[in-house]
């Protein structure tokens, strides 16, 4: 918000006079265009950031409060009913300790798999990479929804189902991370390797301590993608398990939102509940910003 | 770790090269090929057998039953017909309001925000791409809240003077509403005498319901930010040259963008159009979460239905028969838009332009 004001309170710093100078353009409709380009932004801001303020200012609401006054950013009473709700008598913690095992161990897996892969497919000779590749390329365009039946068919044949494994394992390695890996790797020139070669490293020594520190870019790209995934999938839970110990959290908030209507809305409580599904990816959003814009400010320092 | 070569060093690692190659990749393809591959082949095989979710799909019992279950979806007059031909409706005029929209809105912000002038870029973007990083069933949440009949949305309509509907109860189609204003209320007996998939054309003609359309706005909603990026990105490796010599020309802000801008910006255009078309055929989290196909089945989707049909009916060959129809649906729809990038990649007036006018100048 700091930011707006600031944006709204200087719009023409020397330094910002300067470069509006140094670009050619219309100098007499600038000014009225900059405001209206300032109001169209803020308005389209708000609208974008308004449901989550509401979200969170209904969470510390009472039912009725709810109810009565969707709208207003501070609760006329404040209540903390639907968080000690949540915390002190629901499965909620065991929901947010399952999504927090299985997001873990799947970003894990699928940093090392996945670089693993596109490590080998960039850079390692051997019959058969085209193949696999080409592979790859088929299975990146399955649409995930349509795997819903096939999925549960083979973690019930495989005798899995509702396990730690059926939520994991299926997880461990995604084909557009390894495809990532792989266009990283080859942005690293060769030259590199062949001096640790040379020096008598493996080829897993090379990967290890050679080109996988140098992938932390790419590698950070992984991290983000699959935390996000992992912690936001709901299909694959759906069709992996079913007891209540191995409900996450998209799987549990799901049936807050859906099953439990009939017992008046409970707003504040599902409210609150996805409100606190929502922080970890906003820290790690917020950590890693900057990569995750993926683009380069140049001209405005902020 | 290291192996020494017997025989030349060159041989002795590229020996070593095709033995990892294949143990390096090897977690991928055991990993990808049970989860993915094998999966989609046995599901085939269901989609073509009377399987009751009974013991393995494999076992004796489980006999083929041919196209029976893709029959019954397609023409087969019954319930299961008219379900599969509404959930067809429902996200056909989904994936027609959101794909249009979101691309159009997330151009729009990224030429927003890739002013260099601009002040608070970062908050900007950080702003637009905030909801993109959510989860759906978060979302969702939050958007049976709003969208209450007593919620934000309609707080917010009353303001204006506007009673907003009951949205996620509302299952009356937008067009049949807007028809309704201007008195008419039953289509000609052409559309509603005649039908398609069990659901008459003045019923595909309905237009998204009230609950649909809510769904559609949180769907612009998350994912503009996302396509934000990929516009931002392409506007960045786009060389200024082009542009300064259009404005050398006299061109102005609007000519430019249209006429230098956009051409440019083409393959990212499609990316998010196929991007945004795979997405849309894909409805299922919000619908799970949300309405669970209602009011009135107006949000069933195929994705919903085929998961609804398999696991809650129990009809395994039924649910999976779905599955595969969506997933023609979407690779057609892939390859129209492949096709349609190669085909045009200068469209045939601007080649006329071209080969009249050598200078860009004198197009105009």
């Amino acid at each position: 918000m700091s930011t707006t004001a600031r944006a709204r309170v200087q719009p023409r710093s020397p330094s910002q006079r300067l470069r509006t100078l140094s670009r050619p353009q219309l100098p007499t409709s600038a000014i009225a265009g900059r405001s209206l380009l300032y109001a169209i932004l803020i308005v389209l801001a708000i609208i974008y950031i308004a449901p989550f303020l509401v979200q969170v200012a209904t969470s510390f609401k009472t039912d009725a409060e709810a109810a009565s006054n969707p709208m207003s950013l501070i609760p006329a009473t404040w209540s903390l009913a639907a968080y000690e709700r949540l915390f002190l008598n629901s499965d909620f913690p065991v929901w947010f300790q399952n999504s927090a095992i299985v997001t873990v161990f799947v970003t894990l897996g699928r940093v090392f798999f996945n670089s693993l892969a596109g490590y080998a497919l960039a850079r390692l000779h051997f019959r058969g990479r085209n193949v696999i590749f080409a592979l790859l390329i088929a299975v990146m365009s399955v649409p995930g929804v349509v795997l819903l039946i096939p999925k549960f068919l083979v973690i019930n044949q495989l005798g899995i189902y509702d396990t730690y494994v059926a939520m994991i394992v299926p997880l461990l390695t995604d084909a557009a991370g390894v495809f990532i890996m792989k266009n990283f790797f080859e942005s690293i020139p060769a030259s590199v390797e062949e001096q640790a070669r040379i020096d008598g490293a493996g080829t897993f020594r090379v990967f290890w301590s050679i080109v996988l520190p140098m992938a932390r870019p790419a590698l950070v790209t992984i991290i983000i993608l699959s935390f996000q995934g992992s912690w936001n999938e709901l299909s694959h839970f759906i069709v992996a398990t079913q007891s209540p110990e191995l409900t996450t959290l998209t799987k549990g908030v799901a049936s807050l939102a859906s099953g439990q209507l009939s017992q008046g809305t409970q707003y504040p409580l599902k409210l609150a509940a996805a409100a606190i599904m929502t922080i970890p990816v906003a820290v790690m959003f917020f950590i890693f910003q900057k990569r995750i814009m993926n683009t380069t400010d140049g001209a405005v320092k902020e | 770790m290291t192996t020494p070569s017997r025989t030349s060093r060159r041989s002795g690692i590229r020996g070593g090269e095709a033995a990892s190659g294949w143990l390096f990749t090897a977690p991928m393809i055991i990993l990808l090929g049970m989860f993915l591959v094998i999966p989609v082949l046995m599901a085939l095989w269901v989609s073509f057998s009377d399987w009751n979710g009974r013991g393995s799909p494999f076992a004796g019992t489980v006999s083929f039953v041919g196209m029976d279950n893709y029959s019954a979806l397609l023409g087969g007059g019954g319930l299961a017909e008219q379900d599969f031909g509404t959930a067809l409706r429902n996200n056909a005029w989904y994936v027609l309001l959101v794909v249009p929209i979101q691309t159009m809105l997330s151009l729009f912000l990224a030429v927003l925000v890739n002013r260099a002038i601009l002040r608070g870029r970062g908050f900007f973007r950080t702003a637009f791409y905030f909801p993109s990083v959510t989860s759906s069933v978060a979302i969702t949440v939050l958007w049976l809240f709003l969208f209450s009949s007593t919620g934000a949305v309609n707080k917010l309509l009353s303001f204006i003077g506007v009673n907003g509907p009951n949205w996620f109860n509302d299952p009356s189609g937008v067009l049949h509403n807007i028809l309704r204003v201007f008195g008419v209320t039953t289509g000609p007996a052409a559309l509603t005498g005649n039908s398609f998939l069990g659901i008459s054309f003045w019923e595909w003609l309905a237009g998204p319901s009230v609950a649909m359309s809510a769904f559609i706005l949180m769907a612009v909603f998350t994912t503009s930010g996302t396509f934000m990026l990929l516009f931002i990105a392409a506007l960045q490796n786009l060389s200024g040259d082009v542009v300064e010599a259009a404005m050398m020309d006299g061109a102005n802000g609007w000519q430019r963008f249209w006429r230098v801008t956009l051409p440019q910006l083409r393959p990212t255009l499609f990316t998010v159009l196929t991007l945004g078309l795979i997405g849309a055929w894909q409805v299922f989290d919000q619908i799970y979460t949300g309405t669970q196909g209602g009011p009135g089945k107006t949000t069933l989707t195929p994705a919903y239905l085929s998961y609804q049909t398999a696991f809650t009916n129990q009809a395994w060959g039924q649910g999976a028969a779905i599955a595969f129809i969506l997933f023609v649906i979407i690779v057609v729809f892939t390859l129209f838009q492949r096709w349609l990038l190669a085909e045009r990649k200068v469209s045939a007036r601007r080649m006329r332009l071209y080969v009249q006018t050598p200078t860009p100048g004198g197009s105009k």
